[in-house]
């Protein structure tokens, strides 16, 4: 232990504690910016760039950056003296005297942190004027980049090459003309982006959001010759609540049901439902390559992968390009919504696809982006016409004056709209495995499951991996978020080391109540597990808890599909993977 | 500016056969690239991805360290290669004056190219030979305390070389 003192407080810590941390402990809450900590999760940005944490600390010339020094024995501290609070002021004009002071119309304000930080400093004034940054704009399908709001802090560069090993974006020249950008400074769209959404979902400015589609979905709903369909995904209803001042791990479905009907939807309808048909379909195929490999044939490869992360999907086609027949070839489940709203509910309707609106609401941004490839299409008109995230949904009932706390429990529409809890987890990391479990076990086995809650494969370790036993067959489990745990899991396979037979992966951190679409976290952890909470909850309410007893799902079957893996299932449910090697170079 | 040419094969042998010789090392990174830019001049898209697939590191950390560096250069360089000192001591000594005659002579900025492909210009940070300041060099030649009165001399000097050389054969 260390002994220090810091504003005069006598404490002690460990060894290797940053001041930041010591003073923590004390009830002092030193400013950061660029500093951002994953408590539990090992993510931690701490370039110690943008010098608003500094502290004086005797005998030192220098003010030390709190983030990144380190405790002494016997060390005095000051974090709140005139010479500490100028400098940090100076430090925060600085950083201001090239930013655009577009506050009133940027997407970020209100959840700025450098606004937040301006304003906790007291920056009443700018007294330096210099050269501005002009970057220009890079617009993909899903995230907006604005160079020159950029102010260094490096925690994009961080999740982007530590924690997701995507590599894209990266600090490039020096001095002023320094900038986060994919090489070459060229567009994500030319890059090797997965557009996970991570590097949004941290950065502290306007300069990464996602593309706001909320006009699209406005005008789609006053246009009379259209039906507009809405999804919700399962991630959206743990953490909309956030938005409208709940504490986190509220659970808003019923709500947040009655508010899409407010805002005029026709059909009000649930991912979750897709989930329950992902599972019929991933887990039949995860049962034919098992029995496949059981009886000896070679043709068949394990582990299964599971498929229905779009971001993940664009990871492994840019990155393990000679792995593209392991993942499953089921179609995520926001996708085989919009596939089967477009033709069997269309039918059922009696309306033609082209004259139906499918609206998504997803905790993520790669959505936006999945919805646009070409193979998810028909003669041009997609299976899901318009996504929006989580937070773009909390401005849209804001703009539309629904407020929604006081608005009654409302049940989603049918037949979409029924789903059980093996769907809903799909929300967090280890839920589709577990989902898959509860089915195969039973299909596999023909016997009832002892049990419904598989704690084994539950929890918020990156990389996990728990055996299942299939009535006397041990399925052996991995289980990874975070794209740089499914790279390990994933060069085990290609080294021949992996012992699993199915492994779940989701890019985003905590699965997807941690996607780049929802409310943001501002670096607190606590908040994705109340919102994993809050999915298994959602989970026990449910009466029916096994995606295969789904009455809906049976009925799909029974009137459209036939069987899981029938043809019409395989051409409408599942698709294929690209090689998208280095293709941006190219 | 960002030049686009197609990577030859002699170039692609050429960075296998240093990568190679680093053991495909990351952190040799730089010592590759400060080979590789010997033998072709310059760093262009094409070579900093073949250099990345190499090392197997994503090409935006190679672009990260090209743009970082002045002596790295996405542009090809002059025949002669001429660079101005601007470290503290050539500074002081008149540095920046040497600068812009160049420019003034030459007919091009800092990090560009003359037409003809003939000179290049770049400046640099202190080469260690502050008592000779200002400093200037042209490929491997140095040039020791170089006044604006020098510079059409020493550009002289070069095309007179090209001159002989377009007679001789």
């Amino acid at each position: 232990m260390v002994k220090l003192r810091i504003d005069n407080k006598e404490i002690n810590v460990p060894k290797g504690t940053t001041i930041l941390d010591a003073a923590v402990k004390v009830g002092i809450d030193i400013p950061t910016l660029c500093h951002m900590k994953l408590h539990d999760m090992n993510i931690e940005n701490k370039p110690g760039g943008c010098r608003i944490c500094v502290v004086e600390v005797a005998g030192r010339k220098n003010l030390a950056p709190a983030c990144c020094t380190a405790v002494d024995e016997g060390m005095v501290c000051n974090t709140n003296s005139v010479r500490v609070i100028n400098a940090r002021r100076t430090v925060m004009e600085l950083i201001l005297s090239d930013h655009p002071a577009e506050c009133l119309t940027c997407a970020k304000s209100g959840e700025c942190e450098l606004q937040d930080m301006a304003h906790r400093l007291g920056i009443r004034e700018l007294h330096y004027t210099g050269e501005q940054s002009t970057y220009r704009m890079d617009d993909s399908p899903a995230i907006i980049r604005d160079p020159n709001k950029c102010i260094m802090c490096r925690r994009c560069e961080m999740m982007c090459n530590e924690i997701q090993t995507v590599g894209v974006l990266t600090a490039v020249q020096r001095g002023f003309k320094s900038v986060v950008t994919p090489a070459f400074q060229h567009d994500l769209m030319h890059s090797e982006c997965t557009f996970c959404g991570q590097c949004l979902a941290v950065c502290p400015t306007g300069a990464l959001t996602e593309v706001d589609e909320t006009g699209a979905v406005i005008r789609a709903l006053a246009d009379p010759k259209k039906t507009v369909v809405v999804q919700t995904a399962p991630a959206v209803r743990a953490a909309l609540g956030e938005e409208f001042g709940n504490k986190p791990g509220t659970l808003v479905t019923g709500k947040m049901v009655a508010a899409l009907r407010r805002l005029g939807f026709d059909y009000v309808f649930d991912t979750d439902f897709a989930a329950d048909l992902t599972i019929m379909e991933e887990g039949t195929e995860l049962l034919r390559r098992l029995n496949g490999y059981l009886k000896g044939d070679k043709s068949v490869k394990l582990p299964i992968l599971t498929s229905c992360c779009p971001a993940w999907v664009n990871f492994f086609e840019h990155q393990f390009p000679d792995m593209l027949d392991i993942p499953s070839t089921a179609r995520s489940p926001q996708q085989m919504f919009g596939s089967i709203a477009k033709t069997y509910f269309a039918e059922k309707l009696g309306i033609d696809r082209k004259d139906m609106v499918v609206v998504s609401i997803m905790p993520c941004v790669a959505k936006k982006y999945e919805r646009g490839r070409e193979e998810f299409a028909v003669n041009g008109n997609p299976d899901v016409d318009i996504v929006l995230t989580t937070r773009e949904l909390a401005y849209f009932l804001k703009l539309f004056n629904v407020d929604l706390n006081s608005l009654p429990e409302e049940e989603f529409d049918k037949p979409m709209g029924e789903s059980t809890g093996a769907a809903v987890i799909f929300g967090t990391t280890g839920g589709v495995i577990e989902a898959a479990v509860r089915t195969a076990y039973e299909v596999h086995t023909g016997k009832d499951l002892p049990r419904l809650d598989f704690e084994e494969l539950r929890g918020m370790q990156g990389l996990r991996e728990a055996t299942i036993d299939f009535d006397g067959l041990p399925l052996k489990i991995g289980i990874a978020h975070g794209l740089g745990n499914a790279r390990k899991l994933l060069e085990d396979i290609q080294s021949g080391k992996s012992q699993y037979h199915a492994i779940e992966i989701m890019s985003c951190p905590g699965g997807c109540i941690g996607g780049g679409g929802q409310p943001y976290h501002h670096g607190k952890v606590e908040i994705l597990k109340k919102r994993q909470q809050a999915i298994y909850l959602e989970d026990e309410l449910k009466t029916i808890r096994k995606s295969h007893e789904n009455p809906y799902i049976q009925k799909l079957y029974a009137e459209f599909l036939g069987e899981p893996m029938s043809a019409k299932a395989h051409s409408l449910l599942h698709t294929k993977y690209f090689n998208k090697h280095n293709l941006a170079h190219k | 500016m960002i030049i686009n040419t197609h990577l030859s094969e002699t170039a692609e042998v050429l960075i296998k056969s240093i990568c190679a010789r680093y053991k495909h090392d990351e952190h040799e990174l730089i010592n590759v690239l400060h080979e590789v830019q010997h033998h072709l001049g310059y760093l262009p898209e094409e070579v900093q991805q073949s250099i990345a697939d190499e090392l197997n590191i994503p090409v935006a950390k190679v672009y990260g360290v090209v743009t970082f560096y002045s002596f790295f250069t996405m542009i090809p360089k002059g025949k002669y290669n001429i660079s101005i000192c601007l470290g503290t001591a050539c500074y002081v000594r008149g540095g920046e004056l040497i600068v812009e005659e160049f420019k003034r002579r030459l007919n091009i900025g800092v990090g560009e190219t003359s037409t003809d492909g003939l000179f290049s210009l770049n400046s640099i940070r202190c080469v260690g030979a502050c008592g000779l300041a200002p400093v200037v060099s042209v490929g491997d030649k140095i040039y020791g305390r170089v006044t604006p009165q020098q510079v059409r001399r020493i550009i002289d000097e070069y095309i007179k070389i090209e001159e002989d050389l377009e007679i001789a054969p």
